[in-house]
């Protein structure tokens, strides 16, 4: 079983990790240094796939494309194939094809700010040093890019890592499904996370070494620098150009929710009562967490930049690893470590009024934070620290000289220098909080059921078509903040 | 605007402590068992005795792990699969309920031999056949799917699932653990394709002739054959001429920290009797666990069966074994 494992989980790692960069890389590159017929749509249109969950990807994807899927039947048909023809849809490429889809937008995201941002100046002077524009790319832009790439394919790899919802509908066994396999066959938890502690083991190496091939390096950019004209494809180019964006936004996003709403418009079930509470529940809980996890990054990243020290070093690299537990691990975690203290508490709390309880920090919208805290810091860390890396020194030591330091140097220059890309992480954790399952299952409040609650609750009755609807619904949410990061990040 | 993040985070940080009031008529339910499932139940309830509920649902592990942890957090825990139930009396959450009513309503091979969890409605695991392809007359027992015959023509679900986990330990206690994995193995050799994630998809397949048989719970037939009526499917009791069908349950039991032990007795014992029993099994088209309750028509056309008398604490016992053995067998 074990190597069948390791290699499974190795080639989703690297399937994810290359998928993700070339397309993220390539669209961001596309949309940002040229002009060609709906650039500007694809510009904002291209982040959409990110409202839609893993897992939700998983369903659609087989539901078209396995052997009772409408293009098989159609390809049968078509080509009077004998009724009994098919292709395996559950193959491992169907695994990375989905998780490529659903996690691009990361790296296309964060690679779109960074090549924006460098502006065309450095372009220009590569250009007049004799580059072809292909070899400027990959001199000049993608090295400047790269804190933010890799800030990009980091998140993508560690989400499919911890992801457990599409491997499970394909039957694809990686690490995680190992770890739950063990968990839930043999109830035996301290087993489950040693396996869990191995995962983060490895991606911690990993990290580390990026980070160390990379130690020396100054990503400082000038700043706002006024170019020439973005170029303008023409003809065959433009064609290409258009026809790949329009593409991967085809398969990523409007098959798949054309493939929902077609089940919501096929079940007979009607909404049930409660639905915009779900709604509600949904959007608050992703409000609040972006902006406690956004200001919890923000200190830690600032506190990197200020004491940068062996411990600051460490806690961060350490703080930003939860994105790669699976899910129920962590949130299981949280709780057990919560409970221990609520135990503590509870004694004290009996001391006084004599009134015995046990449950004070576990179940309550506290410790619900503080697992969307521990598995979503990265989120907001990476965007938040890439953005720091890019700050002139020379901007600091010139507050500095008019005596401004310390929290007053945060406040009047760094916060305000900052803000696009707190935003940006604000709205990431927002979309990714909203989309997240296993933490919410387990620690919400009574009463907090929000509709990846609901959307759990169907698909593990296995009513997928039923479940179409409220992951639509999570999908239209998941929009807003994704609108957001658009609007903001337009030219 | 400078006052909104702070503002934000205060309301978070207050919000966060504050709990659902202690109220002495709310009972609290853990279930695995999914809530629309259980809701027109509790709603029921409600109506008749002015009891309320707070429901929370979840994963059946974590939910352990939960209520190991902070064991006076709930009344009452209700799960699927009885090997779910004899991990969390394993570990001690459940109290012993020396109750007539629910002994008297549950057939023993249902509950806990020690009063600790009882089942509330059955779920039966069995095989499932394409009519175009094959006829009853093929079929008699799990044992003979891994006969020369069905080479190529078996899907099964995958083994991670809980309930193949329970049918194979099953297995074990009927013919020792040996056996049980020649038996695994047959079936592994005879599959058509990679096991599916779920039982739906396995009929499916069966129903566009992918392969001819599969092991199914009854409920995931009874709901696809509502939506698609025309679908060349039918359900056959398997092992009717030697132990009976295999049967898990849904169930649960009073936990030993309630802070409400007899109301949650109380409605554990409405649960297993009359209109409240019918409606639990008739929500998912299950069968009622007591014997006085008849199954809704939709459930009895598919005809009387007898079912294996193997307690189901047993399940639990040999879980860990059952995983094993799949795992040896290749069964992914």
């Amino acid at each position: 079983m074990l190597p069948r494992l390791l290699g499974n989980t190795l080639l989703l790692a690297a399937g994810v990790a290359v998928g993700t960069s070339v397309l993220g890389v390539a669209l961001a590159w596309l949309v940002s240094a040229y002009r060609f017929p709906g650039s500007r749509i694809f510009d904002w249109a291209l982040m959409l796939p990110f409202a839609v969950p893993t897992y939700v990807m998983a369903f659609v994807f087989l539901g078209i494309l396995d052997f009772q899927g409408p293009v098989q039947e159609a390809l049968r048909d078509w080509f009077d194939l004998p009724g009994s023809w098919y292709v395996e849809a559950r193959h491992p490429l169907g695994v990375l094809a989905v998780m490529t889809l659903v996690l691009y937008p990361y790296v296309y995201m964060l690679a779109r700010a960074s090549f924006l941002k460098q502006g065309t100046a450095p372009l220009d002077a590569a250009r007049s040093l004799g580059l072809t524009p292909w070899q400027s790319f990959l001199r000049v832009a993608l090295p400047m890019a790269r804190p933010a790439i890799i800030a990009g394919v980091s998140l993508a790899v560690m989400e499919a890592l911890a992801d457990f919802g599409a491997v499970a509908v394909f039957n694809f066994d990686t690490f995680t499904t190992a770890i739950y396999k063990t968990w839930f066959g043999f109830y035996d938890l301290s087993a489950a996370s040693q396996l869990a502690s191995l995962l983060l083991t490895f991606v911690f190496v990993v990290l580390c070494l990026e980070r160390y091939s990379r130690a020396r390096a100054r990503y400082v950019t000038q700043g706002r620098t006024v170019g020439l004209v973005v170029p303008q494809l023409r003809g065959g180019r433009a064609l290409l150009a258009s026809g790949a964006c329009a593409l991967v936004l085809a398969v990523a996003f409007i098959i798949p929710m054309g493939q929902l709403l077609f089940w919501v418009w096929d079940s007979v079930a009607a909404p049930s009562s409660g639905y915009l509470g779900l709604v509600g529940r949904t959007l608050l809980l992703g409000v609040m967490a972006a902006v406690v996890i956004t200001s919890g990054a923000f200190v830690m990243a600032y506190a990197l930049r200020k004491n940068p020290g062996p411990i600051t070093h460490m806690a961060t690299r350490v703080g930003t690893l939860g994105y790669a537990l699976p899910g129920s691990v962590l949130a299981v975690a949280v709780m057990l470590s919560l409970s221990w203290i609520d135990r503590q508490l509870g004694g004290i709390w009996e001391a006084i009024t004599g009134v015995a309880t046990s449950t004070i920090l576990v179940g309550s919208m506290a410790s619900l934070m503080l697992a969307y805290f521990a598995r979503f810091l990265t989120l907001a860390f990476n965007p938040i620290d890439s953005a720091l890396e890019q700050v002139k020194p020379s901007l600091r030591e010139a507050a500095q000289s008019l005596g401004i330091v310390g929290t007053e140097a945060a406040r009047r220059v760094y916060i305000p220098m900052l803000r696009p890309s707190l935003l940006t992480a604000a709205l990431l954790v927002m979309v990714d909080v909203m989309k997240e399952m296993p933490a919410t299952l387990l620690l919400r409040p009574f009463g907090w059921d929000t509709l990846a609650v609901r959307i759990y609750g169907l698909t593990a009755e296995g009513l997928w078509e039923r479940a179409a609807l409220p992951s639509v619904t999570l999908v239209l949410v998941g929009l807003i903040p994704v609108f957001l990061l658009a609007g903001r990040s337009r030219r | 605007m400078r006052g909104l993040v702070p503002g934000v985070v205060a309301f978070t940080l207050i919000a966060g402590f504050v709990h659902a009031a202690e109220e002495p008529n709310t009972l609290t339910i853990y279930s695995s068992r999914q809530a629309h499932l259980i809701e027109p139940v509790l709603d029921l309830y409600t109506e008749q005795t002015g009891v309320a509920f707070n429901l929370h649902t979840g994963k059946p592990g974590p939910l352990l792990e939960r209520l190991s942890a902070n064991g006076e957090d709930g009344d009452i825990l209700l799960t699927v699969d009885a090997g779910n139930l004899w991990h969390a009396a394993q570990r001690g959450l459940f109290s012993v309920l020396g109750s007539e009513t629910l002994t008297r309503s549950v057939p023993a091979a249902l509950r806990d031999p020690e009063g600790q969890w009882f089942g509330f409605s059955r779920r039966v695991r069995t095989i499932a056949y394409n009519t175009q392809a094959t006829s009853p007359e093929e079929l008699s027992t799990y044992e003979a799917l891994v006969e020369p015959q069905w080479k190529g023509r078996l899907c099964l679900r995958t083994s991670k699932k809980v309930y193949n986990q329970s049918l194979t330990a099953t297995l074990i206690a009927h013919h020792g653990e040996e056996k049980a994995e020649e038996i695994v193995r047959g079936w592994v050799a005879n599959l058509a394709m990679a096991p599916f994630s779920n039982d739906t998809k396995a009929l499916k397949a069966v129903a566009s002739g992918q392969c001819d048989v599969t092991v199914v719970n009854s409920y995931y037939f009874g709901r696809l054959m509502r939506e698609e009526p025309d679908l060349p499917l039918d359900l056959f009791w398997s092992n009717q001429e030697d132990r009976g069908v295999h049967v898990n349950i849904s169930g649960g039991g009073v936990l030993k920290n309630a802070r409400h032990p007899a109301a949650a007795r109380a409605f554990l014992e409405w649960l297993s009797q009359g209109e409240a029993q019918g409606l639990f099994a008739e929500l998912n088209q299950e069968f009622p666990v007591n014997p006085e309750i008849p199954a809704v028509p939709e459930v009895q056309v598919w005809g009387e069966f007898k079912a294996d008398s193997l307690n189901l604490s047993e399940t639990g016992r040999l879980q860990a074994a059952a995983v094993q053995l799949m795992d040896r067998a290749g069964w992914r």
